[in-house]
């Protein structure tokens, strides 16, 4: 890894060359009192002064609809329009929290484990991650408790710490990286003297997450999804805010004698989500669909691929309407 | 001891097997489920209160057979009255109670469904400031304007049914998007499907919306879905007599129809 110092006007000139090397940059945008992720034009467009956006940038490479292939029919014809990786433009997400670009490792071990989803891979190759580490974080942050922290740099290919002049600390982390700073090498200086960590957010350890992964093993049959689910409303608000859930269903977009074929975001939180045709439902309670995505963020996935489906970034937590708190609840299963 | 956990632990203590009330939580009060005395002093009740408790009272599998009591504010007791009205509620197993607006704490319980709908009939039922504030960015609106307004405003919803499933009135076993053969409405989000996910909640809300808001409260992205049902209320008000916010009295408006109905919008 590279360190290097960027100032204040270096910055906005890389951003611009960024933006006029012709790669899609999405950057957090706001409107209202939401910030998320939209394709941006100019510096002015990205939002200031919040502590995350509502939804992850998640759909920047896996999007919430994706058309996996095409189709046409003309009599006994059928003629297929396969994914085109080559669609897929060179793309830069700038601004993402540590938590969000760690979100995208466990998300890669699902797709690429074993095989690579041509679909997921194709945007996942062509996509720089730029993090900006946390100097602010809120009572829902909980990334110092899942193996994160607001200077995590795993998952980012850069990760810029603001200084109080405006500039930056750059980490150059992987080759991706030090292909998006050589298009304007001039702006970046050697790295001073500095620590990144004074400038980082305070965020405490709630909970040991090895204890809540060995609590797991055990907790199968265990009164307290009950108790803990009771008012959970079964939307489907916290995994589609989530950086690392997964979860798709295969849609069907059929006109007549042409379609397309869907690749959507789905949830365990949903009944339909496990329904079978014959009208049994494995998961019939929402208490049952409330210990898959526990289970399966915090015992299935480390088993599986070696890495924990949550990233600490309070996201669930603050979109539930009934006020689900992971953290708590996490915290409540170590005790 | 105050009065609401004297209340919930009498209740606990002759047969009640469950209270359906709000507890402290992060963003102020949250649904609690108290199922024991010792548990009936984390009941709060404040104007944070806002889930409407009454969304869990069709949920056989938190029900069970037992009685149930509900700490009601005034939006569960407008749902508790128009579920009651669509014969939602069976009463026996319901006790339904509420701390009564003269701000000392006083409990009162409702002999049943009559008596929720007297005590409703002077509460009028307020207009949010959010409502109040998109009534006037809309109304100097032309027709073409009002569309994009809100096909942009749907393009952000990511089709999570955070509304749906907030609503205590959105109680269909199967809802009309889970519908696949044939597929009434794209389950991925689009600017046609998200309008017709939309309009099909609203128009089916119709007359029946008791205007708590819980839809808009409970969106995540943060679009004001709420309105559009709010100033169908308004239009049922004017066309049909309809008071917001109270049951109506014999059938619901658009699903009612009546010999003597004017036919003059038909043209």
């Amino acid at each position: 890894m590279e360190k290097r110092y960027i100032n204040k006007e270096g910055l906005a000139k890389w951003f611009g060359s960024i933006l006029n090397s012709g790669k899609r940059v999405y950057a957090p945008v706001r409107h209202g009192e939401k910030v998320d992720f939209h394709q941006v034009h100019s510096l002015e467009d990205v939002a200031e002064d919040y502590i995350q956006t509502t939804l992850s940038a998640k759909s920047v490479i896996f999007p919430r609809a994706e058309v996996l292939f095409s189709y046409k029919k003309d009599n006994k014809e059928v003629t297929l329009e396969d994914f085109n990786p080559d669609s897929v433009p060179e793309t830069v997400i700038w601004k993402i929290r540590p938590c969000d670009a760690a979100g995208f490792i466990p998300l890669s071990d699902i797709f690429n484990g074993g095989y690579d989803d041509v679909v997921y891979a194709a945007h996942l190759n062509k996509t720089t991650l730029v993090s900006f580490s946390c100097a602010k974080a809120d009572d829902f942050c909980f990334c110092t408790s899942v193996n994160g922290s607001p200077g995590a740099t795993k998952g980012s290919d850069i990760q810029l710490t603001i200084l109080p002049d405006g500039g930056a600390i750059a980490e150059i982390i992987t080759d991706k990286g030090m292909a998006l700073i050589k298009s304007a090498d001039d702006c970046f200086e050697s790295a001073k003297d500095e620590d990144k960590s004074k400038y980082l957010a305070d965020v405490p350890v709630y909970f040991d997450l090895n204890t809540v992964h060995d609590k797991l093993k055990e907790a199968f049959s265990s009164d307290i999804w009950k108790q803990q689910s009771e008012r959970c409303l079964g939307c489907g608000a916290c995994a589609f805010v989530c950086p690392t859930c997964a979860c798709f269903s295969i849609e069907e977009n059929s006109k007549g004698s042409h379609g397309q074929r869907i690749r959507c975001w789905d949830s365990c939180g949903f009944s339909m989500f496990t329904q079978h045709t014959s009208g049994h439902n494995p998961r019939s309670t929402q208490s049952q669909r409330w210990r898959q995505r526990i289970l399966h963020k915090f015992s299935y996935m480390p088993e599986r691929i070696n890495d924990f489906g949550c990233t600490g970034c309070g996201r669930c937590s603050r979109a539930c309407p009934v006020d689900m708190n992971i953290r708590e609840h996490l915290t409540s299963i170590v005790k | 001891m105050n009065k609401l956990e004297e209340k919930a632990v009498s209740l606990l203590q002759s047969g009640v097997k469950l209270i359906l009330g709000y507890e402290k939580g992060d963003k102020g009060a949250r649904p609690f489920f108290c199922h024991t005395p010792e548990d009936a002093s984390k009941l709060i009740y404040d104007e944070h209160a806002t889930t409407n408790l009454a969304t869990y009272i069709l949920k056989p599998e938190l029900m069970g057979h037992d009685k149930v009591a509900v700490c009601a504010t005034l939006r569960t007791l407008r749902a508790i009255a128009q579920l009651a009205s669509e014969n939602q509620i069976k009463g026996e197993n319901l006790i339904v109670f509420t701390i009564t607006e003269e701000g000392n704490g006083d409990v009162k319980e409702f002999s049943g469904i009559d008596e929720i709908n007297s005590y409703l009939t002077d509460k009028e039922l307020e207009v949010a400031q959010l409502y109040k504030e998109l009534d006037e960015k809309l109304s100097g609106m032309s027709r073409e304007e009002k569309w994009s307004f809100w096909v942009n405003e749907f393009s952000r919803c990511i089709k999570c049914y955070a509304c749906r499933a907030a609503c205590p009135l959105c109680y269909c076993t199967r809802c009309i998007t889970d519908v696949n053969r044939p597929q009434w409405i794209d389950p991925w989000p689009s600017p046609m499907g998200n309008m017709e996910w939309q309009i099909n909640r609203v128009m089916h809300m119709v007359g029946r919306c008791i205007g708590c808001g819980a839809c808009t409260k409970a969106c995540p992205v943060g679009i004001p879905i709420g309105y559009l049902s709010r100033k169908m209320l308004n239009d049922l008000s004017e066309e049909f007599g309809y008071i917001p916010g109270q049951a109506m009295k014999d059938g619901n408006s658009l699903s009612t129809f009546k010999p003597e109905d004017k036919e003059n919008f038909i043209h």
